[in-house]
Order: C-alpha cells, then sequence, then structure tokens
C-alpha cells in the first residue's frame, strides 16, 4: 500500500531524512517512532505530497506522490501534528467542505458517519474555535477518514490531550486499523505497544529498525531476565545465585531484589525458584523481565550509555551496536 | 474548476463569519455615499463619475483589506497544509480565493446601485455609460484583489499582507505619474502599464477592448502568480 525507496529530504544543508526505505501493507498499523526532530513529519508530509523530496521516491496505492500527486492523494486521509482547523467554521461545515474538496459522493452521509465515528454527533453544530483539544482532535480524525481513505496517515496523534481523551482516541485508531492502513507517528511509547502490528523506528533521519514489538525485542536483547524478591536476603544470595545454570550475571537492585540475567532462549524460573526454596529462602516474588519498548528505543537510538533515573535501573546489555 | 468553487464558497462563509468584511463592507459604502452625495451637490449631474473616479483610491485600502486574510491565515493557522494535500490544484486554490473576495466585493458595488435609482428617478442619466462605468469598477477592482490575493499568499502575517497590498496599488498608480517624466514609446509602454488610463476611458462610458483584455489579462497574471508563490512555498518549508 505504501512504499518509500531511499527517501531523502535536506532543508537547506540540513539532511532531515537520509535514505529511508520501507513497506507497508494494506491493512497494518504501523509507527512511526522516533524522538522530537527525528524526520517523522517530514516523511509523512513526503507521503501526503505537501512536500517534494530531495531524493528517492515514495508511492502510495502504486501512485508516485510526486508525479502522480493528486491520484495518489485521493487515497489519503491526513491529521497533521498542529491539527489545523478553520476555527470559524462548525464541525458540520467544516467536514462537508473537506468531503466535498474529495469529491465525497452523498456527502451528507459520509459527514454523519464520521461524525459518529468519532463520537463528535453531538457537537455538529458547535464552532470548531469554541471546542476543547481533544474535541478538535477528534474532529480532525473525522476530516481524516469522511473520504474512506485507503491510507489514514496520522501525525502524533496523541500529543496534548488527557489521559482519557488519549485512550479515547487510542481506542478509535485501533478500531480504524480494522479497515485502513494507518501509519502514525510518534514519540510516546507505550502508544505503538498499544495500537501498533509493526514499528519502525527513525533517528536523525535514519531508518534504525523495524519489525514487530517482540521482533524488536529479540533484535536488542540478548538475554531473558527474571527478577526476583528473596524475605530478608540480601548479597549473601548472589553466590548461589549466580550458580544456577545458564545464568549469566545477577545483578541486586534494591535490598532485596534481584535482577537475573540467563541465556537467551532458555526459562530459568523453575529452577531457579528451586534452588530459592532450597536453601530455605522466602520466595516473595519471581517474574520474567520483558524489555521493554523504551529499553529497546533507547538502546538504538542512544551511541552511548545513558544512565535512566534511579527508580528504573537500566538494565545491562552487550555492547553490541545495533546500528551496524 | 468545481474544486476552485468549493474553495470560494467556503472562503464567502468565513468573510461572512468574520467582522473585518462587514467593516470594510461598511467603509466602502461610506466613502461611496460621501463622494456621491458631493458629486450631485457640487455638479448637479446625473451621473456617477465622480464616485467612480475617486474609487481608485478607495480601492487601494479596500481591496488589501478584504484579501490580506486569504492565504495568509492558511499559512498561520497551518490549513494551507490540509488543503494542499488534499486533491486539489494550487491554481484552483488561488482562483476560489480569488472568486470568493470578487464575489463580496461585487455584493459591495451592487449595493450602489441604489444611486443608479436615485438618478434615474431625479434625473436623466446615461445609462448606457453608466453601465460601462460599472464594468471599469468591477475590472479595476477584479484586478486590485488579484494583487492583493498575491501579497497574501507571501506572508503569513495578515496585516504584513495587507500593507504589501497597499504598497503595491500605489506602486501601479504612481506608474501613471511616472510615465510623465517620459516621452514617446517609454511614455506609451507605462502609461499602458498603469491602470487609471484604462480605468477612465471606461468610467467616461468608453469600452475599449484594450482596456478590457489589460484588466483581464492583468487579474489572471496575478491569480497565476498567486498558485506559483504556493508552490515555491511548499518547495521551501
Amino acid at each position: 500500500m505504501i512504499t518509500v525507496e531511499h527517501l531523502s529530504k535536506n532543508y537547506g544543508f540540513f539532511r532531515a531524512l537520509n535514505d529511508v526505505s520501507f513497506h507497508i501493507e494494506r491493512g497494518e498499523v504501523v509507527g512511526l517512532l522516533g524522538p522530537n526532530g527525528a524526520g517523522k513529519t517530514t516523511t509523512m508530509r513526503i507521503l501526503t505530497g505537501y512536500l517534494p523530496p530531495t531524493e528517492g521516491r515514495a508511492s502510495i496505492a502504486g501512485l508516485d506522490v510526486f508525479e502522480d500527486s493528486l491520484a495518489a492523494r485521493r487515497h489519503i486521509g491526513y491529521l497533521p501534528e498542529s491539527v489545523p482547523l478553520y476555527t470559524e467554521m462548525t464541525v458540520r461545515a467544516y467536514l462537508d467542505y473537506m468531503a466535498a474538496l474529495r469529491r465525497v459522493e452523498r456527502r451528507k452521509l459520509a459527514v454523519e458517519r464520521a461524525m459518529a465515528r468519532c463520537h463528535i454527533e453531538d457537537r455538529a453544530d458547535d464552532l470548531i474555535g469554541t471546542l476543547s483539544k481533544g474535541l478538535r482532535q477528534r474532529v480532525g480524525l473525522a476530516q481524516a477518514i469522511v473520504h474512506e481513505p485507503d491510507v489514514l496517515i496520522l501525525d502524533e496523534p496523541t500529543i496534548g490531550l488527557d489521559p482519557r481523551q488519549i485512550i479515547e482516541v487510542r481506542t478509535l485508531i485501533k478500531e480504524l486499523g480494522q479497515e485502513h492502513t494507518v501509519i502514525l507517528s510518534t514519540h510516546i511509547l507505550p502508544e505503538v505497544s498499544q495500537t501498533c502490528s509493526r514499528v519502525l523506528i527513525i533517528h536523525q533521519g535514519h531508518l534504525v529498525a523495524e519489525g514487530t514489538p517482540d521482533e524488536l525485542t529479540a533484535q536488542v536483547q540478548h538475554s531473558s531476565r527474571v527478577r526476583i524478591t528473596l524475605g530478608g536476603v540480601g548479597e549473601e544470595a548472589l553466590p548461589v545465585l549466580k550458580g544456577i545454570a545458564d545464568v549469566l550475571d545477577v545483578r541486586l537492585l534494591e535490598e532485596n531484589t534481584f535482577e537475573i540475567a540467563c541465556a537467551p532462549g532458555t526459562d530459568r524460573r523453575a529452577e531457579i525458584a528451586r534452588q530459592v526454596v532450597r536453601q530455605g529462602w522466602d520466595l516473595l516474588e519471581l517474574h520474567s523481565v520483558s524489555m521493554s519498548l523504551e529499553e529497546i528505543f533507547l538502546k538504538l537510538t542512544t551511541a552511548e550509555e545513558i544512565n535512566l533515573s534511579k527508580a528504573e535501573p537500566r538494565p545491562e546489555f552487550d555492547t553490541e551496536d545495533v546500528h551496524a | 474548476m468545481r474544486n476552485a468553487w468549493i474553495i470560494a464558497k467556503r472562503e464567502l462563509y468565513a468573510y461572512f463569519a468574520s467582522p473585518v468584511a462587514y467593516l470594510v463592507a461598511a467603509a466602502y459604502l461610506f466613502l461611496c455615499g460621501l463622494f456621491f452625495i458631493g458629486g450631485i451637490a457640487g455638479w448637479r449631474e446625473a451621473s456617477l463619475q465622480m464616485v467612480h473616479g475617486s474609487l481608485g483610491i478607495v480601492l487601494i485600502f479596500v481591496a488589501p483589506v478584504l484579501t490580506m486574510r486569504l492565504l495568509a491565515r492558511e499559512h498561520d493557522m497551518g490549513t494551507i497544509e490540509l488543503l494542499l494535500t488534499a486533491p486539489v490544484q494550487s491554481w484552483e486554490v488561488a482562483l476560489g480565493k480569488f472568486l470568493a473576495a470578487f464575489i463580496f466585493y461585487a455584493a459591495m458595488t451592487a449595493a450602489t446601485g441604489l444611486y443608479v435609482l436615485v438618478l434615474v428617478i431625479f434625473g436623466h442619466p446615461d445609462l448606457g455609460t453608466l453601465a460601462a462605468s460599472f464594468l471599469g469598477v468591477l475590472l479595476l477592482g477584479a484586478a486590485m484583489l488579484a494583487l492583493g490575493l498575491f501579497t497574501s499568499a507571501l506572508t503569513k502575517n495578515q496585516v504584513v499582507a495587507a500593507v504589501l497590498g497597499v504598497v503595491g496599488c500605489v506602486s501601479l498608480w504612481l506608474i501613471d505619474l511616472l510615465s510623465n517624466l517620459f516621452t514617446g514609446p517609454t511614455r506609451q509602454v507605462l502609461s499602458y502599464l498603469t491602470p487609471s488610463g484604462h480605468y477612465y476611458n471606461l468610467i467616461e462610458g468608453l469600452i475599449d477592448t484594450r482596456d478590457v483584455v489589460y484588466y483581464l489579462s492583468f487579474t489572471l497574471l496575478f491569480i497565476f502568480l498567486t498558485a506559483q508563490v504556493i508552490d515555491a512555498r511548499r518547495w521551501q518549508a
């Protein structure tokens, strides 16, 4: 549905996007992940035909976004990050206008349907200027889907919303993902794990990784980790734990909490529990720690080691460079 | 073309949602009314020459204020991004915006048709001359609005757009003065370029194809240039 080949974009001497290639199939919900200024918005603006690329090409539904721009744009619904709307219009008039520009037949029905899907029917005759940020976001989403596009491009769709609104918008995106191909950008990691089937990580204009959250974990994580809490036992437990087969490393995180790094692909939880009980210690807690997307992301986008906050100690990784 | 009309309709809607448009219409009609009364009382002549002859000066301010919002606001609010990512071409945007401003202007001008009624009731005006004169008013307005549209495309600040528009309009009229400094072909070229000569022909009742062509080509040129600026700003972004 979306094909991007060797896409680069320069702003003057600044290279915002550098040789990015990816492919998105019909029906996928793909997250474009990266810190601010990574090139997410640039990528989206090129896909929507708003910005011309410096090099490379992109196509939507087989149509080149630059050469066949008008035809390609017919397949796109777009929500820019700033949610630009005409504040002097009512919701209904605005949606009708956007539907007319996109040649929607039976506009009235399409507008009603879009408002219903975004839960703004009761605000249909309100001026957009009087709506809250969350409601505007939904009006923005409604205009993006009013013409039933094949591809939805959403730039930071949940930024600036309160937690309840964020959940609503995410639910909406998930629903939309059942019928549309969705590409959304975000720098909020939980959002990706909750809404996206696949992740593209962009950093400083480069595509540094792509895959499902699980694939990315496998790519970065070189050990499977287990965290245990023992009752009243501290450092003296270290030698015992280290002695368990397939255990690579043990660290004392807090007073009685240990993190045990095991050889990749092994599940040593049962064995760890047995050893602890054999020593006569109290096992208060035992769980395997999967690497969060935050950690993967940091691993992929930071060249040198960064100390995380003390509350969330940085896990030990091999120092193998994933960029390479 | 259909897109241009859709955009024009929204733009008209926006005009009526904004106090600026009402203010401009009020000022325009007030000034026209003053010139009308002045003309009738001073010359006791059943014509609108006084009103239409002074309109050039009124339009220097009215046209840029009517057009300043058109594209500057789209850039300021970022709505241009959604407009240009819809299946719409830049020239359709420019044309649609122009049409809205022109329709609003034509409606204001239609309100001055009341003067014609007054003249017919109390005198014997030459209706043919009046028709040519009104054609001149519409054509001059179209040209000034196209120029204002162009300056509105250059910036995201509405005030800057209006000031540039006023400067542009004044410069056009100044070419007329400038032409007096020259003789021969230079003078001819300069006086062809300025809108005033073409305008006075029309309000005196003389419809010359050259004058009509001048205004139409001036208007189309600036709509075309506006579309070019819209595209160029995309490349710069």
